[in-house]
C-alpha cells in the first residue's frame, strides 16, 4: 500500500512458471488491489494529516474548559498549580492541560477498543484462519467497512486484512499517547486535534472488532428484525444455575455457551450478562439474557443472583473479587487486561480448578483460554448453585430498620453520592418503619458504592437500597432487540435523499453508558419522543438497554412499538460499544452510497459532506468512560454534534459554537465560490445538557444542516419550535437565524413567524451547496 | 458551619471561595457591582424550603435586586409560568462560555458582566462552570447563592440547612429597595 516503505508494482511479467499480472508487493505482503476505486488524498492519515480540517472545526466550535482539577501532577517537577493562567514547570497552562486530559481520555478509549479488536481478531484468526471472509450482511452490505475504507483506504475482505488495519491503528494510538508526554505538545488546539485523531482511530478499531465477530460468530447480519431478547433479572430462572458475564469481550462467553450447548445443558442453565458482553452474548445466542447496564453490577452481585461471575474486559468493577466473595460466588477472570490479582490457572486441568472454586479454596482464578473458561464456568455453576440457593445475601427489612438506628445523620454518604441522594433522610424514615424513601432511591442510585466507603458506622447503604427496591428489581422483565450490526446499503439508498434534503428531520443516536442523572427513564422518553416524530433513532450499548427497559400504555417496549429498520420512525439497536462504528458507518455511507462521494482515503471530503448535510446528532445521556470520550471524538472529527447529560460536564471540555457571532457561520457555496452565512447549523459540536427537556430541544435544533431544502428545513423547524414551546414556553429566540427564505417557514405558523422575522430585521439569503473546503468549489470566482 | 465543599471530593487547590458568613456581605457585593447577572439552574424547581420552591425565592430576589436572570435548561418556562420574564435563557454551558469571553457584551449588549451569581444548578455542573470561570475569567467575580459551599466561586455560603438558605435568600431580598414582604 502507499504507506509502506517498500513498494513494488508489476503490471505484467513473464516468469518461468507463468504470467504475473497486477501484482503489488509491500514489505513482503501481497496486496490485492482489485478495488477499482482510486485512492483518495489521505489514506492512513498521520497525526497531522487532517490537522487543517480539525482547525476548521475548532475555530468554529471553540473549546470551553472547565478544569476538574487546578493542579497537574504528571511529572516530578509537580505538583504544579495551574490556577488562573499560571504555567507549570514545563510551561504548560491549564487550557493545554485540560485538552491534554481530553487527549489522554480519547487515547485510552481508542486503545481499549483497538486492544479489544486485536484480541478478537487474533483469536478468530486462530480459530477460523486468515482467509475467513468478512461478511457483515451478505449482498445487502457491499460497503462492509465504511470507516476502515474511509480512513485507511483498505477494503478488508478477509480476517487477515484486518491485521493491516489494526497495525495502523496501533501505531497512531502510540503517537497520540506520546504527544501527551511532558514537553511534547503545548498548544491546546493541537492537543484537541490529536484527540480528534484518536477518536477517528477509535472508530476504525471498533469497526474491526465488530465486523470480525459478526463475520465469524453468526451474529445478526445487518438484520432489522434481529430477535427480541429477554431483559431484566425478572426474566432469569434463578432455580437454574446462573452464570453472569460482565464486560465487553464476547470471546470467553462464546466458550461458555458452546460448552453448555455441547454438554446438553442449554435448557438447564442461565447465561446472563451485564454491559456490552450481555449484548454480544445475545447476538451469539438468542437465549442468553441481558440483566442490565454497567451501573447495575453491584446491584446484581449483591442480589446474589450469580452463581459464577465471569469477568472479561472494560468497565468491570475493579473490586469485583471482593464483592463476589461476599456472596460466595466464584470469579473467573478471563482477560489479560483484567487479571484481578488471581493466579493464572490457564494450564491446569479444568476439574482441578473447578474443585478449588467450588470448595472455596480460592475465591477466583485467571483463565486465559476461552474454551477452558467455558468448561470451568459451567461445571462450577452446576455444582455450586444448590449450595448457594440456601444463602441469604441481602439484609432483611427489619435488619435494615435496626441498623438505620445506628446512623449518625452525619451526611457524609449524601456528600459522597454523585447523585446527591438523600440517604440520611431515607434512613431516618426507615427508623420510623417507613421504607418508601429508601425504595425511591433505587431508580436514581447508580450503584457506585461511594456512600458505603465514607460511612463512619459502616452501614451497607447500597445493599439497603437494593433490598428496598427488590420488588422492582425482580419484576424487571423487558425486551431488547439484539444488536443488528451494520445498516444495509439498501436502507441507506432508501433514506439517503430524505435525510440529506432534511425531510427525515434527523438521525438521533442514543448511545453510551448508564451514568444517568435520574435513572434510565429519560433515555426511553427521549427515544420515544423522536421516534414518534419520525426521526431515525439508533441505539447502542447500555443506552439501548435503558431504551428497552420501559413500556408504553399498551405494555410494549420501544423495540416492539417501532420497527428495527433504518427508516423514519425506526428504533434500531446496532449492538455493543464496538457496534457504534456502524452509526458513523451509516453517515459515511449516506455520503458514499447515496451521494456517490468517493470513500477511499477521502476523510476530509466525507466529513465535510456529513457535517453540512447529514442531520445526525449523538446523545450520550449517561456517558462516563474514556471509551465514550473517544467515541464522541470520532463523531467530532466527522462534524457530528454530540450531547452529553449533566454528568458529562465532567469531561471538562465542551466544543461550543457562538450563535451570536455571525462571522463564525460562513461556508462556501460550492456552486459559485461565494461565502454564504448559514446560521448556527449545527450550533455545537460537544455540549452538556442539564435536563431531558433541554436535551430534546437541543436535539431538534442540532439536526438542522445548511444543506436542508426549504421543505426539509420547515419540517425541522416545526419540530424545533414545537419542542421549544412545549418545554420552554416560548418561541425560540434564534428562529430567525435558521430561516433562509420564507419557504423555510412552517406553513401553519406563517403569520406568527413573519412578525418575528420582521421584528428581528431578518433578510432573505440563499441555500448554498455548502462546504468548508475551498477545493470543493466547482466554479472559482475570477 | 464548616467550609468544606458539599461534595467531599470537589476540592480546590490554592484559590478557594471566601465564605459568606452573613447575607449582608453578598448584598454589599451585589450593590457594588456595575453589571451583575444571576444564573439559575434546573434545581430551581426541585428544591423546596418552607413549602415554597427555590424559584419563588429567586423571583422575589430578582425583582427586588433587579439583577437580570439567565435561566438555564428549561427553567425559562418555569419562570414564565410564574409570571416572571428572565432577561435571557441559554444552556449552562453557553452562559459559561460567554462569560469567559471578554468581548461578550452581556445580554443587553452594553458590557461584560462584572459579577455572576449562580444558584440551583446540579452541584457538580455548577462546580465545573465556576472552575472554568475561576481559571479563564480572571476579572469576573462569582458568588453562589446555594446553601452548599462551592470552592471554585469567589464567594460562597458555607454548607447550610434549608432553613438557613431560606432565611439568607429572604434577608438578601429585603435589603434591596422595594424588597419583598
Ligand atoms: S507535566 Fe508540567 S505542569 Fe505537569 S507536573 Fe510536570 S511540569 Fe508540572
Ligand atoms: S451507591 Fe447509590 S446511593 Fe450510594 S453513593 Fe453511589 S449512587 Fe449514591
Ligand atoms: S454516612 Fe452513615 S452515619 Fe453518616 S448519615 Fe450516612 S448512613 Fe448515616
Amino acid at each position: 500500500m502507499t504507506t509502506k516503505n517498500v513498494h513494488v508494482k508489476i503490471d505484467e511479467m513473464k516468469t518461468s512458471t507463468g504470467l504475473i499480472k497486477n501484482l503489488e508487493l509491500s514489505i513482503g505482503k501481497v496486496v490485492d488491489d482489485s478495488w477499482a476505486e482510486p485512492m483518495g488524498p489521505t489514506p492512513m492519515p498521520s497525526l497531522t494529516t487532517l490537522r487543517d480540517w480539525d482547525m476548521k472545526l475548532l475555530n468554529r466550535y471553540k473549546p470551553f474548559y472547565m478544569p476538574d482539577c487546578d493542579l497537574c501532577c504528571l511529572c516530578t517537577y509537580g505538583k504544579c498549580d495551574l490556577t488562573a493562567g499560571k504555567r507549570g514547570a514545563c510551561g504548560l497552562d491549564i487550557g493545554a492541560q485540560s485538552s491534554r486530559i481530553v487527549l489522554l481520555a480519547c487515547s485510552i478509549g481508542a486503545a481499549t477498543h483497538t486492544g479489544h479488536a486485536r484480541h478478537v481478531v487474533d483469536h478468530l484468526i486462530e480459530k477460523y484462519g486468515r482467509r475467513h471472509p468478512i461478511d457483515v450482511g451478505g449482498l445487502n452490505v457491499k460497503v462492509e467497512a465504511p470507516v476502515t475504507r474511509l480512513v485507511t483506504g483498505i477494503r478488508p475482505e478477509t480476517l487477515g486484512d484486518l491485521e493491516d488495519v489494526l497495525e495502523y491503528c496501533e501505531t497512531q494510538i502510540t503517537h497520540c499517547l506520546s504527544a501527551a508526554h511532558t514537553g511534547q505538545e503545548g498548544n491546546n488546539l493541537d492537543f484537541e486535534s490529536k484527540a480528534f485523531h484518536a477518536g477517528m482511530i477509535d472508530q476504525v478499531g471498533m469497526e474491526v472488532a465488530d465486523i470480525a465477530q459478526i463475520s465469524t460468530l453468526n451474529f445478526p447480519k445487518a438484520d432489522p428484525e434481529a430477535p427480541l431478547i429477554q431483559m431484566g433479572i425478572g426474566t432469569v430462572d434463578t432455580s437454574k444455575p446462573v452464570i453472569m458475564c460482565i464486560g465487553h469481550n464476547v470471546v470467553p462467553s462464546v466458550g461458555i455457551i458452546d460448552y453448555m450447548k455441547d454438554s446438553g445443558l442449554a435448557d438447564k442453565m442461565e447465561v446472563v450478562g451485564l454491559c456490552c458482553t450481555a449484548f454480544d452474548n445475545t447476538r451469539y445466542y438468542d437465549r442468553a439474557k441481558i440483566v442490565g447496564p454497567i451501573s447495575w453490577q453491584l446491584r446484581f452481585i449483591r442480589g446474589g443472583f450469580a452463581d459464577v461471575v465471569v469477568l472479561d474486559e472494560q468497565c468491570v468493577r475493579t473490586d469485583m473479587f471482593n464483592e463476589a466473595e461476599r456472596v460466595k460466588a466464584p470469579v473467573i477472570a478471563a482477560s489479560e487486561k483484567n487479571c484481578m490479582g488471581f493466579k493464572d490457572r490457564t494450564n491446569d486441568p479444568a476439574d482441578e480448578i473447578v474443585a478449588d472454586l467450588v470448595s472455596g479454596k480460592v475465591p477466583g482464578v485467571l483463565i486465559l483460554d476461552p474454551d477452558k473458561v467455558g468448561e470451568v464456568a459451567v461445571k462450577v455453576a452446576k455444582q455450586i448453585a444448590p449450595i448457594r440457593r440456601k444463602m441469604k445475601v441481602l439484609p432483611e427489612i427489619d435488619e435494615i430498620v435496626a441498623l438505620a438506628k445506628t446512623c449518625r445523620q452525619c451526611n457524609m454518604c449524601q456528600r459522597s453520592c454523585p447523585q446527591d441522594l438523600k440517604i440520611p433522610a431515607a434512613l431516618k424514615a426507615a427508623t420510623e418503619g417507613n421504607i418508601a424513601p429508601l425504595t425511591e432511591l433505587y431508580e436514581e442510585c447508580i450503584g457506585c458504592g461511594r456512600c458505603e466507603e465514607v460511612c463512619p458506622v459502616k452501614l451497607q447503604i447500597h445493599s439497603f437500597i437494593v433490598k428496598a427496591g427488590e420488588k422492582y428489581m425482580i419484576e424487571e422483565t423487558n425486551l431488547c432487540r439484539a444488536g443488528r450490526g451494520a445498516v444495509q446499503d439498501v436502507e441507506i439508498r432508501n433514506v439517503g435523499s430524505p435525510i440529506v434534503l432534511g425531510e427525515i428531520p434527523g438521525i438521533l443516536a442514543v448511545v453510551g453508558c448508564a451514568n444517568y442523572p435520574h435513572g434510565g427513564k429519560d433515555v426511553y422518553d427521549i427515544c420515544r419522543e423522536f421516534a414518534l416524530r419520525r426521526y431515525i433513532v439508533v441505539t447502542s450499548g447500555c443506552s439501548a438497554m435503558s431504551a428497552g427497559s420501559y413500556k408504553n400504555d399498551e405494555g410494549k417496549t420501544l423495540y416492539e412499538e417501532f420497527t428495527g429498520t433504518f427508516e423514519a420512525g425506526g428504533v434500531l439497536n446496532v449492538g455493543s460499544c464496538v457496534a457504534n462504528s456502524h452509526i458513523a458507518g451509516a453517515a459515511i455511507k449516506v455520503a458514499n452510497i447515496f451521494a456517490k462521494r468517493p470513500l477511499r482515503g477521502n476523510y476530509e471530503e466525507i466529513a465535510d459532506y456529513i457535517h453540512n448535510r447529514v442531520g445526525a446528532v449523538g446523545l450520550a445521556w449517561g456517558a462516563y468512560s474514556q471509551k465514550a470520550a473517544s467515541i464522541a471524538a470520532g463523531f467530532w472529527r466527522l462534524g457530528v454534534p454530540v450531547l452529553v447529560g449533566p454528568h458529562g460536564s465532567k469531561y471538562r471540555r465542551m466544543l461550543l459554537g457562538r450563535e451570536d457571532k455571525p462571522e463564525d457561520w460562513e461556508v462556501y457555496d460550492a456552486r459559485t465560490g461565494d461565502k454564504v452565512n448559514i446560521g448556527p447549523a449545527p450550533e455545537h459540536l460537544f455540549q452538556t445538557v442539564e435536563t431531558p427537556q433541554e436535551a430534546m430541544v437541543a436535539i431538534a435544533k442540532l439536526c438542522i444542516r445548511p444543506n436542508d431544502t426549504w421543505k426539509g428545513r420547515s419540517i425541522k423547524l416545526s419540530h424545533y419550535i414545537d419542542l421549544h414551546k412545549r418545554h420552554y414556553g416560548v418561541m425560540p429566540p434564534d428562529l430567525h437565524l435558521f430561516v433562509r427564505t420564507m419557504a423555510d417557514v412552517p406553513m401553519t405558523m406563517k403569520d406568527e413567524i413573519t412578525a418575528i422575522l420582521e421584528a428581528k430585521g431578518w433578510k432573505e439569503t440563499v441555500i448554498p451547496d455548502p462546504t468548508l473546503l475551498p477545493r470543493m468549489i466547482r466554479k472559482k470566482k475570477e | 458551619m464548616s467550609c468544606e465543599p458539599w461534595q467531599c471530593a470537589e476540592i480546590a487547590a490554592t484559590k478557594k471561595a471566601n465564605p459568606i458568613m452573613k447575607p449582608d456581605v453578598a448584598v454589599a457585593m451585589i450593590k457594588k457591582a456595575a453589571r451583575p447577572i444571576l444564573i439559575v439552574g434546573s434545581n430551581a424547581t426541585e428544591r423546596w424550603m418552607e413549602g415554597r420552591q427555590l424559584i419563588e425565592y429567586i423571583i422575589d430576589f430578582a425583582k427586588a435586586s433587579k439583577v437580570p436572570v439567565v435561566a438555564t435548561a428549561h427553567m425559562v418556562g418555569e419562570f414564565l409560568k410564574r409570571g416572571y420574564e428572565p432577561a435571557g435563557f441559554m444552556s449552562a454551558m453557553d452562559i459559561g462560555n460567554r462569560l469567559v469571553d471578554p468581548s461578550w457584551q452581556g445580554l443587553d449588549g452594553k458590557g461584560h458582566p462584572d459579577l455572576a451569581l449562580f444558584v440551583g444548578l446540579p452541584y457538580y455542573m455548577e462546580a465545573l462552570i465556576l472552575s472554568g470561570l475561576k481559571h479563564f475569567a480572571p476579572d469576573l467575580k462569582t458568588i453562589t447563592l446555594d446553601n452548599l459551599y462551592h470552592p471554585h466561586a469567589s464567594w460562597s455560603y458555607p454548607n447550610g440547612t434549608l432553613e438557613e438558605w431560606a432565611s439568607n435568600l429572604k434577608v438578601m431580598t429585603s435589603k434591596f429597595e422595594g424588597g419583598q414582604q
